[in-house]
């Protein structure tokens, strides 16, 4: 049985289902509240690492652009 | 370290071998997260039958208890890593116990929220001061703590052994918040699951409120994976199995 079905047999119909025996305007924000919370904690993460990486890389280019100008002994490597 | 602790946990504990395992559990936690999240939910808000006294605002349960489960269960594991990240200087201690406090403040915020659109229409406020929300609401400013204390240092291992000592002292407050419904009188009902004995509630909305248990349980597994790849990554940058990681992923 598909959900809508289900829906149609258990509460009558979707608009049933939606207006939540009155109390829509609290479930559903409650609802909401949760997905998009989470969603940002995934989305955080996932950011900060493309902003890492590319960093990462960019320290990295520059190093060696600063070992092809001066390729001596005495030029420390970046920490 | 001690002879007893397996190798495979020594070498669990170096960054590259945990970002590798880490990076394969997620997948899976996050796929359990959302196959019991999509059940839990169907059942709760369509099989599950409207509660006699409070209709169907009572549906918000379905993620208020759970988040509310986990704000305390993230701030036990934040403290036992801190614990160790403070007693083995163990850096991937400091990484859990650090990378725990942004989703354990994420499910306190999701459990003050949610439980305020629940007590408008059920008490007609949307806050009190009593116990249970007080102490709840504490529980938020220890995670936000924790994790400003962590960004306050310069150098990121000496945040986050600070912070960590700081996780340890607010493990008080966790089972303040668990016994505030039964050491005060307060608005806030008292639990209706036990897990050592008899629940409270029908099995028609309490099978809901377990499987929802699962989803948020799998979904802090997966969501500190991912969180502590990212950090072992910026902690481990000068690292060659960084660089390479870097190289990669570089888009052209």
């Amino acid at each position: 049985m598909s959900a809508m079905q289900h829906l149609l047999a258990v509460g009558g119909d979707a608009a049933t289902f939606f207006r939540m025996g009155g109390y829509a305007a609290y479930v559903w924000p409650a609802y909401a509240v949760f997905f998009a919370v989470l969603v940002a904690d995934n989305v955080a993460p996932r950011l900060r690492r493309r902003r890492i990486l590319r960093e990462l890389r960019d320290r990295l280019a520059r190093q060696a652009a600063r070992e092809r100008r001066a390729p001596s002994p005495s030029v420390t490597p970046s920490p | 370290m001690s002879k007893w602790i397996p190798l495979w946990l020594h070498k669990l504990g170096s960054p590259p071998t945990f970002y590798r395992f880490a990076g394969a559990v997620r997948p899976w936690a996050m796929g359990l997260a959302l196959l019991a999240g999509a059940i839990g939910l169907y059942g709760g808000l369509v099989l599950a039958p409207a509660d006699y006294q409070q209709g169907d605002a009572y549906r918000i349960i379905f993620i208020h208890v759970p988040s509310a489960w986990m704000s305390m269960f993230v701030y036990a594991v934040m403290g036992v890593s801190g614990f160790m990240a403070l007693v083995w200087r163990m850096k991937l201690a400091e990484v859990v116990a650090m990378e725990s406090a942004p989703i354990g403040a994420a499910f306190t915020l999701i459990t003050l929220v949610t439980g305020s659109l629940w007590g408008k229409p059920m008490w007609g406020t949307w806050w009190t001061w009593d116990a249970r929300l007080t102490s709840e609401l504490v529980l938020l400013f220890l995670y936000l703590g924790v994790i400003g204390l962590y960004h306050a240092f310069e150098d990121r291992r000496q945040g986050a052994r600070a912070a960590s000592f700081l996780a340890i002292i607010g493990v008080i407050n966790v089972p303040i918040v668990h016994y505030s419904v039964v050491w005060w009188n307060t608005l806030h009902q008292g639990s209706t699951v036990n897990v050592f004995g008899h629940s409270k509630m029908a099995w028609d909305m309490l099978w809901p409120l377990l499987v929802m248990t699962l989803a948020t349980k799998a979904y802090y597994a997966a969501s500190l994976c991912r969180r502590a790849r990212t950090d072992l990554l910026a902690l481990e940058g000068g690292k060659d199995w960084v660089r390479q990681i870097a190289e990669a992923e570089a888009t052209p």
